[in-house]
C-alpha cells in the first residue's frame, strides 16, 4: 500500500451531544479528549448541536484558527447532515472532501444502553475516522446539465396534481397511467370525506386540464418498461399496450359501444368491481380521460374467431378510428426527473375467510359501496342488495386488513373516515339503521372529528369491538349477524343485518416490488416506496431524481396526497430548473501505468463505464456511478475510487481494531 | 429479543466485529435500527461502503489479521442492489474467500454475508446479537499474516466458478 499522507495534517474533531441523544449514552468529553490525544487531531471538542449555525460556524473558525486540513464530525448518520457539514468545512476554505462523518448516534447511542461500551465503541469509530482522513483528497464535484422534462408515473389524484404543477410551471411533463383512463380511485367516489364534497365536481376538470394541457403528454395504457441514466438524464423506455383504437381519430362519440354485436354486456365492469357488466369496447366511466373507448381483447369476438361483423368498424367508417393490428409499442424519452405516484391496492377480503366474503352475497368491499352510492355508478346510486331489495340494516365492519399482525400491521389512515363518510351516505339513501364496528375511531387531522360528530349526531350507531365472525342468520332470512365482543358493555353483541361493508385497508401495488426495482428505489415497511427521510426527505427516494407522491408511499387520504404531489412536483421542479446537478465524486478510476490489461473489470460494471483504451482499461467518470465493484476485483489493484481509496479503508479497518 | 447478546465473557473478553455495510440498504438498516431504538449488541464497528461489491476479499483477511474476531458484510437482497448486481459480485467472492478461510482455520461462524434490506432493522440487530453470541462461543479469531500472493487469481478463479450464472 503506497501511504500519501499529504504531509503531516492537522486534523479538527468535533463530538456532538446532540442535545442528550448522543451525550445520555456516550461520554463525549471522555471521547474528545482521548482523540485530542491522538497523533495528527490539532483540536478536538464537543459542542451540544453541531449542525445548528453556531455548531457549523465553529467548525469554520477552527479551519481558519488553527490552519486545519481535514475535519471530523462525530454525530448522526451522514444520511443526514454529512451535506451540511461539507459545506461547513467548504465555508473555512478548505475542500469539502476533507471532511468525513462518524455515526455515533444511529450507530451508537441509539442502539446501545451501556455507557461504557458505547463510549468505547465511539472512541474505535472516531479512531478510525483520524486514520482515514489522512488519506483524503481534494475532489470535485462534476457538473452534469439537466433535462428540464419530468415524468409522472401513475396518474391517480396524485400524478395528476403532480403533472398539473410541473406543466403549469413551464416543464414539459410525460404523464405514464397503465389504465385507459387517468384518475385512480378517487374516480370511483361519489363524495369525499371529510368534507363531503363531490369527488368528480373536483376532480373532473383537474383530469380535463391534463389532457389538454400543451405541455403534457398523456399516455394511458402505458408502463415504464426500463430506466436508464442517473439524475438529471434518465432514459425512459415506455411500452404503450394496444387500445385497438387510433386515439387520435378517436372522438369519444361512443357509437361503437351501442352498435357492437353483444347487445348487452358480458365482462365484470372493473371500474365498477365487477357490479355490473359491459361490452368489449367500452369506456372506462364516463368521465374518462382521454376520452376514447378501448377494445378489450380478451372478449372481442374478432379476437376470438375472426369472424365477427364488426358493426363497430362500419359505423365509424368515417373517423375510422378502429384498429384490430395495432400492437405493442415502445417509446424511450429523457427526463430530467421522474415523480413515482402508483397509488394503492385494497386488501382483499377474502383473505380473513371469517368474514364471509365471496360466501355471502350481502357482503360488500367499501369500494362496491362507493360505486353504488354513486350516481353514475351501476345503479344509478340507489344501494341496493344483489336481489335488489333496498337494505334496512347495515353493518359496517372497520379495519379489515388493518391493525391486525395476521394481515398489516399498520392502520390505513382512511378507512375510519370512509367508513363514516358511507354510513352518512347510505343512511341518507336508505334510512336503514347502520352498525360501525371500530377498534379505535381515528379521526386526525382538519375537519375530521368534527365529521365524526356529525355522522354520530345522524344516529349512526357505533360498537366498540372486533367483528369475530360473520354468518347467516337462521329462518333463511337472507341476513347475515355480525358477532363481535362489545368491549365498552364488556359482553358479545350479534347484530342482524342486511349489508355488510367491510372497510378493507390499503395495501401496497402488487407489483410494487418489479416497479420499484425498475426506479432502483427501496420498500419500506408493508411493501410501501420508502422515502429517503421521513421527516426532511418525506418525497425523496434513495435514488437521485426520482422522487414520490401519494398512497405509493403509505396510506393517505386525499388532501394530503394532493399536498404531497405538490411537494414532489417542487422537488422535481427545483432539480430540472436549476438547470444542472452536481454528481457525487465517487467514481473509479485507473491507473494506467499499473493496468496489465487482463479486461477482468469490464464485464463487471453494470453501466458499462470501463472500456479498453489502448490495451488499458480506462473508465468513463460520467457512467460510472462509483459502486467500486471493478475496484475490489481488480488482481492488479490498479483500480482506485475516489472517497473509498483502498488505503481509506485499510485505515478504517486498522483504526476499529487498534483497541483489539 | 431487544436485549443486548450476554455481557462480556469472565475474562472480560469481548469480541469484535468489523463490520462492511453498503450505503443503500444495510447501512440505512442500522439507521432504521438508531431511529426506532433498537438495542443490539455493541460489538459491531461498521464502515461504510457504497456497495458490498466493493467489499475486497483482502479487507476482510486485514480485519481478521488486525484482531478481529469476525466480519459481517451486508447488502442489499438478491435483485435489489443500487447498483443492480454489485452484491452477486460480493457473494462469488464471497464463497471463494469462505472456502480459502476455512482451510486457514477461520470457523464459518465469524464471516458472514448478509442481505439486509434498508426496512430490515428488526434483521440487522438479530443477526448482530447472533453473531456476537456465536463469536462470542467460540472465542477469539487467530488469523496469522496471510500469504502475500493468496489472493492472485481469484477474480479469475471466481469467473469460472460462477461461469453461466446470471445476475
Ligand atoms: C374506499 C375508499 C374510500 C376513500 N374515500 C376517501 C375520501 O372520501 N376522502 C379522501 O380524502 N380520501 C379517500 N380515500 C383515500 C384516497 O383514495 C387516496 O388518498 C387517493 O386515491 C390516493 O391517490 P393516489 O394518486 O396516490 O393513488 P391512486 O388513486 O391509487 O392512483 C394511482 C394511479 O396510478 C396508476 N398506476 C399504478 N401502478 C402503475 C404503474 N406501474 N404504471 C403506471 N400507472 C400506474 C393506477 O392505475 C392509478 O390510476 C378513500 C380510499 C378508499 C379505499
Ligand atoms: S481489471 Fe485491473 S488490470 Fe485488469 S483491465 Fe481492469 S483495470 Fe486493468
Ligand atoms: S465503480 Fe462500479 S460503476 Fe464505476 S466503473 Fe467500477 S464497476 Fe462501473
Ligand atoms: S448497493 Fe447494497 S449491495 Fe450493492
Amino acid at each position: 500500500m503506497s501511504a500519501d499522507t499529504n504531509g503531516q495534517p492537522r486534523i479538527g474533531v468535533y463530538v456532538c451531544h446532540c442535545g442528550t441523544n448522543i451525550a445520555a449514552t456516550v461520554d463525549v468529553e471522555a471521547v474528545a479528549e482521548y482523540a485530542a490525544g491522538l497523533p495528527g487531531v490539532t483540536v478536538s471538542k464537543t459542542y451540544k448541536y453541531m449542525c445548528s449555525d453556531p455548531g457549523q460556524e465553529l467548525i469554520k473558525e477552527d479551519i481558519l484558527a488553527n490552519q486545519l486540513d481535514r475535519v471530523i464530525v462525530a454525530a448522526c448518520s451522514p444520511s443526514l447532515h454529512e451535506a451540511t457539514f461539507r459545506r461547513a468545512t467548504a465555508a473555512g476554505g478548505i475542500n469539502p472532501y476533507y471532511f468525513h462523518m462518524v455515526s455515533i448516534r444511529e450507530l451508537d447511542s441509539w442502539v446501545h444502553t451501556d455507557i461504557v461500551e458505547a463510549t468505547a465503541k465511539a472512541k474505535d469509530l472516531i479512531r478510525a475516522a483520524i486514520h482515514r482522513v489522512r488519506f483524503h483528497k481534494p475532489l470535485e464535484r462534476a457538473r452534469v446539465n439537466v433535462n428540464p422534462a419530468v415524468m409522472v408515473v401513475g396518474g391517480g389524484i396524485a400524478g395528476i396534481h403532480a403533472a398539473l404543477t410541473l406543466a403549469n410551471a413551464g416543464k414539459k411533463v410525460y404523464l405514464v397511467e397503465r389504465e385507459p383512463s387517468i384518475g385512480g380511485h378517487m374516480a370511483q367516489f361519489d363524495k369525499t370525506f371529510p368534507t363531503l364534497d363531490c369527488a368528480a365536481c373536483i376532480l373532473t376538470p383537474k383530469m380535463t386540464e391534463v389532457g389538454q394541457h400543451p405541455n403534457i403528454t398523456l399516455w394511458t395504457m402505458a408502463e415504464v418498461d426500463k430506466v436508464d441514466g442517473y439524475v438529471g438524464n434518465y432514459q425512459v423506455t415506455v411500452r404503450h399496450k394496444p387500445r385497438f383504437i387510433i386515439e387520435e381519430a378517436c372522438v369519444g362519440c361512443m357509437e361503437c359501444i351501442e352498435v357492437c354485436v353483444f347487445r348487452r354486456g358480458k365482462t365484470p365492469d372493473e371500474f365498477n368491481l365487477g357490479l355490473n357488466m359491459r361490452k368489449p369496447v367500452y369506456i372506462p366511466f364516463p368521465q374518462a380521460v382521454p376520452q376514447v373507448v378501448v377494445i378489450d381483447q380478451d372478449a372481442c369476438i374478432e379476437f376470438r374467431t375472426g369472424r365477427c361483423k364488426k358493426t363497430c368498424v362500419e359505423v365509424c367508417a368515417e373517423r375510422n378510428a378502429i384498429d384490430f393490428t395495432q400492437t405493442e409499442t415502445f417509446d424511450t424519452v429523457e427526463v430530467g426527473a421522474i415523480v413515482v405516484a402508483t397509488g394503492f391496492k385494497t386488501f382483499d377480503p377474502r383473505r380473513t375467510p371469517s368474514y364471509g366474503y365471496g360466501v355471502y352475497p350481502n357482503v360488500y368491499t367499501a369500494m362496491e359501496i362507493e360505486r353504488l352510492v354513486n350516481a353514475s355508478g351501476p345503479t344509478e346510486g340507489h344501494v341496493t342488495l344483489r336481489d335488489g331489495r333496498t337494505p334496512e340494516t347495515v353493518g359496517i365492519v372497520h379495519c379489515v386488513g388493518s391493525r391486525d399482525v395476521n394481515t398489516n400491521e399498520h392502520c390505513s389512515r382512511v378507512c375510519c373516515m370512509y367508513s363514516l363518510k358511507l354510513a352518512h351516505l347510505v343512511k341518507e339513501k336508505t334510512g336503514a339503521e347502520i352498525y360501525n364496528f371500530y377498534i379505535d375511531i381515528r379521526a386526525p387531522g382538519k375537519g375530521m372529528e368534527e365529521f365524526y360528530n356529525r355522522v354520530a349526531e345522524e344516529g349512526v350507531h357505533f360498537i366498540r369491538g372486533k367483528v369475530a365472525d360473520v354468518y347467516p342468520e337462521a329462518g333463511n332470512t337472507g341476513r347475515v349477524v355480525l358477532q363481535a365482543e362489545d368491549t365498552l358493555l364488556g359482553r358479545v353483541r350479534k347484530i342482524p343485518v342486511d349489508m355488510v361493508v367491510l372497510a378493507t385497508g390499503l395495501e401496497a401495488q402488487a407489483d410494487a416490488d418489479e416497479v420499484r426495482r425498475t426506479f432502483n428505489i427501496t420498500c419500506g415497511g408493508g411493501g410501501f416506496f420508502m422515502e429517503r427521510h421521513p421527516k426532511l426527505a418525506p418525497v425523496s427516494t434513495f435514488t437521485d431524481g426520482i422522487f414520490l407522491a401519494g398512497c405509493c408511499q403509505g396510506p393517505k387520504d386525499i388532501p394530503d396526497t394532493v399536498a404531497q404531489a405538490g411537494a414532489a412536483a417542487a422537488e422535481a421542479l427545483a432539480l430540472v430548473d436549476k438547470g444542472f446537478v452536481e454528481m457525487e465524486p465517487n467514481t473509479a478510476y485507473v491507473v494506467t501505468e499499473e493496468c496489465s490489461g487482463c479486461k477482468t473489470c469490464i464485464p463487471l460494471c453494470p453501466y458499462t463505464a470501463i472500456s479498453r483504451v489502448d490495451g488499458k482499461a480506462y473508465i468513463n467518470p460520467v457512467l460510472c456511478k462509483g459502486c467500486g465493484t471493478c475496484v475490489a476485483a481488480c488482481p492488479s489493484g490498479s483500480i482506485r475510487q475516489n472517497l473509498f481509496e483502498d488505503e481509506e479503508i485499510y485505515e478504517e479497518i486498522l483504526g476499529v481494531l487498534a483497541n483489539a | 429479543m431487544d436485549k443486548p447478546a450476554a455481557p462480556a465473557t469472565a475474562d472480560g473478553w469481548e469480541p469484535k466485529i468489523v463490520a462492511f455495510f453498503c450505503n443503500w440498504c444495510t447501512y440505512l438498516a442500522a439507521d432504521l435500527a438508531g431511529t426506532s431504538r433498537m438495542k443490539y449488541a455493541p460489538n459491531t464497528r461498521v464502515i461504510r461502503v457504497m456497495c458490498s461489491g466493493r467489499v475486497d476479499p483482502q479487507f476482510v483477511l486485514e480485519a481478521l489479521a488486525h484482531g478481529a474476531d469476525g466480519v459481517l458484510i451486508g447488502g442489499c437482497h438478491p435483485g435489489d442492489c443500487h447498483y443492480q448486481s454489485g452484491n452477486y459480485k460480493a457473494l462469488r467472492r464471497f464463497r471463494l474467500l469462505k472456502r480459502m478461510l476455512l482451510a486457514f482455520g477461520i470457523e464459518d461462524e465469524r464471516v458472514r454475508l448478509e442481505w439486509i434490506s434498508a426496512a430490515e432493522a428488526d434483521k440487522l440487530r438479530d443477526v448482530v446479537n447472533e453473531m456476537v453470541a456465536q463469536v462470542k462461543a467460540l472465542g477469539p479469531a487467530r488469523l496469522g499474516t496471510p500469504p502475500e500472493d493468496w489472493a492472485v487469481g481469484l477474480e479469475e478463479e471466481a469467473d469460472e466458478e460462477v461461469e453461466g450464472v446470471t445476475v
